[in-house]
């Protein structure tokens, strides 16, 4: 990674102030008879964060935290409700102008189930040339073979493949061919939602590994989504930790796992089965994630929190900084929370 | 010594396809001591959850068990007619499925369900059976039990529902309760809430418990012993511990590398070269030999049977040494 790290200082992706919010209303006639008022859905609230050129972002949290809803929104499959994007200084909007097209073509994005988002009709070679084809990438039917077979070889597969159909393959050789797919318009940012949990754990190192070459190789700058930390651990440079739609600590990654700040991230690592059977008492979790239709008021997570007091319960959280990155928490804004256990 | 609670001999699972049989499940046999804890893991496809359903008589057809013996405390129950298996199904071996959603029935409230549970096994009166119902979900950690049991299933969260569901596997007092994949459609911070109900409930209950999971993590911090699955067959059965700790199968240390985990510091995590085989072309020998590094010319020919080493056993001919020397002291 050595002669990228010369740009890991220049953001590639600005987002701020980023919110989506569903409408999850009844149907209008319901409303009037039931008296009910419109209902929305805070999916992702006010999140800000930047990813460097060649780093790796990820983002956990539990379901319903936002975490996929961010990656739609950051390729363009979902428009924010407020907030922006910018990419590579350029702001990002949903439309087909020839500015956004030549935008696209930068970023693409990995599924987290091989099995749903590769067509089944299609032979491997036309899935994985489909980007070059839409974006205009390549129009030489000849040449985009010969990238085809290469990109096919890249990723573990061999040029012979490109004629079958995906049926044909385990499902560890399917996320290859999905990455692949990802790789054809030559990206410079991969947003991978979830990309190996449908996966076992043998063809899950497989594809990780995978997935750090090509980085190295290509200068890739990746956006990891993932709810298994372990796996977020071993890919991330730095982590952003959601509950309930909003950022509530980013952080080093090393850092993170050694002095998590919010009471929620050590509430996620406490979580985390204990393989190396250090007899590290795995801490009993209280409670689960609330309905994001009617979230707690102030800070979300007080209801699950040891440390909440009445201001907790009042007042939203603004960014602190610390010594490892950012948390949005009263507790250790105010210093009253005890500093983690170093554990690991 | 004393018969134990489980004992499965030699069991083979076929389905019949029309290119010839398919062998899933071929040769698993293990016991399982009364109040012990034993988790079975292997990747999707290695035979694991048709063992537990094997086990449990609801293997869906066309898979069938082939040959082999299952003793419930001695008492051969692979053979039961339907009627006999059902008196043992729910009052002797209770399920816990991975999906909390399908397993319980949306249209009944949850008091329905446990009712009948408990009525179908134990002569319990209505009112008394309401109140064992109430206590079961008091002991899982549902919050005012007596007032949300006249709920229905989707008025709970996942969590909630799976709380629900051992509930259910508890109602009649099982000896053994097959737990096939319980917290994997769980998030983390809820995963380890159930994993500690499902620990904490079945010892005070003194079942034993065969725990399915592809998540080692998981077996580490719940079973007693843990037989890792590999094409159909046990590669590696011994105490949880030594396992992880110094697995002798090279799957298994395969297995293990492959793992990332929290306090790791290398780069780059041991990766198995391939992927299991399907099974339609199973190699002969070692299932594991194409994958395998400390391959030599018997693992091709001959398939290894499990190898006593140590306190534990292993498929796998390295260890043919260790046996004679065994056998020789």
């Amino acid at each position: 990674m050595t002669e990228f790290s010369a740009q890991l200082d220049t953001p590639l992706i600005q987002v701020a102030n980023l919110s989506c919010v569903f409408d999850v209303s009844k149907p209008w006639l319901n409303r009037v008879v039931e008296r009910e008022s419109k209902q929305f859905l805070r999916a992702v609230d006010d999140v800000s964060f930047e990813i460097r050129k060649g780093e790796t972002l990820a983002l956990v949290g539990e379901s319903g935290s936002g975490k996929s809803t961010i990656a739609k929104m950051l390729v363009g499959l979902l428009e924010p409700s407020a907030g922006t994007i910018l990419f590579d200084g350029q702001p990002m909007v949903i439309d087909s102008s020839e500015r956004m097209m030549e935008l696209r073509k930068r970023f693409q994005m990995i599924f987290q189930s091989p099995y749903a988002s590769l067509n089944p009709r299609w032979k491997v070679a036309d899935v994985i040339a489909e980007p070059m084809v839409v974006l205009g990438v390549e129009k030489d039917s000849a040449k985009i073979q010969a990238r085809v077979g290469e990109l096919l070889e890249l990723v573990g597969l061999s040029a012979a493949d490109g004629a079958k159909f995906p049926h044909e393959f385990s499902g560890g050789q399917r996320q290859r061919i999905a990455i692949a797919r990802a790789l054809s318009s030559n990206p410079d940012f991969v947003v991978c939602d979830e990309p190996t949990s449908a996966l076992d754990v043998s063809v899950q190192a497989q594809i990780l590994n995978l997935m750090r070459d090509l980085q190295d190789q290509l200068g890739l700058t990746y956006l990891f989504i993932s709810h298994d930390l372990s796996v977020v651990r071993h890919m991330a440079d730095r982590i952003g930790v959601l509950y309930l739609g909003a950022l509530v600590e980013i952080a080093d990654s090393k850092e993170l796992f050694k002095a998590p700040q919010h009471p929620y991230t050590r509430m996620l690592l406490d979580a985390v089965p204990d393989l190396e059977m250090t007899g590290r008492q795995r801490k009993e979790v209280e409670g689960e994630i609330p309905n994001p239709i009617n979230p707690p008021p102030g800070c979300t997570f007080h209801p699950r929190c040891p440390f909440a007091n009445e201001r907790c319960k009042g007042e939203v959280p603004h960014w602190t900084e610390t010594r490892t990155g950012v948390v949005a928490c009263h507790g250790v804004e105010e210093g009253r929370i005890p500093a983690a256990e170093m554990v690991r | 010594m004393t018969t134990p609670l489980l004992s499965v001999r030699d069991l083979v699972i076929k389905f019949p396809t029309r290119h010839g049989p398919l062998t899933a499940v071929d040769g698993v046999s293990f016991d399982l001591a009364a109040g012990e804890v034993l988790g079975v893991v292997g990747e999707s496809g290695a035979g694991k959850s048709l063992t537990g359903s094997a086990i449990i008589g609801l293997l869906d057809p066309p898979g069938h068990i082939a040959s082999g013996e299952i003793y419930l405390k001695g008492e051969r129950i692979d053979n039961l007619r339907a009627e006999d298996m059902r008196a043992i199904r729910g009052r002797r071996i209770g399920m816990v499925f991975q999906d909390p959603l399908t397993s319980l029935n949306p249209l009944y409230t949850i008091a329905d369900q446990l009712i009948e549970t408990i009525r179908t096994h134990l002569r319990l009166s209505e009112r008394e059976a309401r109140k064992r119902a109430i206590g079961l979900l008091d002991d899982v950690g549902i919050p005012a039990a007596s007032r949300r049991i006249d709920d229905y299933p989707h008025q709970f969260s996942g969590g909630m529902r799976q709380r629900v569901v051992i509930a259910l596997a508890l109602a009649a007092e099982p000896e053994l309760v097959i737990a096939d994949e319980p917290t994997t459609a769980l998030d983390v911070s809820v995963q380890a809430q159930i994993i500690d109900v499902l620990k904490e409930q079945c010892t005070q209950h003194g079942a034993s418990v065969i725990l399915i999971t592809h998540d080692m993590g998981v077996i580490a911090e719940t079973a007693d012993r843990v037989a890792v699955m590999y094409s159909g067959r046990i590669a590696e059965i011994g105490p949880v511990r030594e396992i992880i700790q110094n697995a002798k199968h090279p799957y298994t240390s395969g297995l293990m590398g492959s793992i990332p985990t929290l306090a790791q510091e290398e780069d780059r995590l041991v990766q198995i070269p391939g992927a299991m085989p399907r099974l339609s072309d199973i190699p002969p020998g070692c299932p594991f030999n194409p994958r395998c590094d400390k391959v030599f010319d018997k693992c091709r020919v001959h398939r290894p049977s499990l190898i006593p080493v140590e306190n534990r056993e292993v498929a796998c001919w390295l260890y043919e040494d260790a046996e004679a020397k065994g056998a020789a002291l």
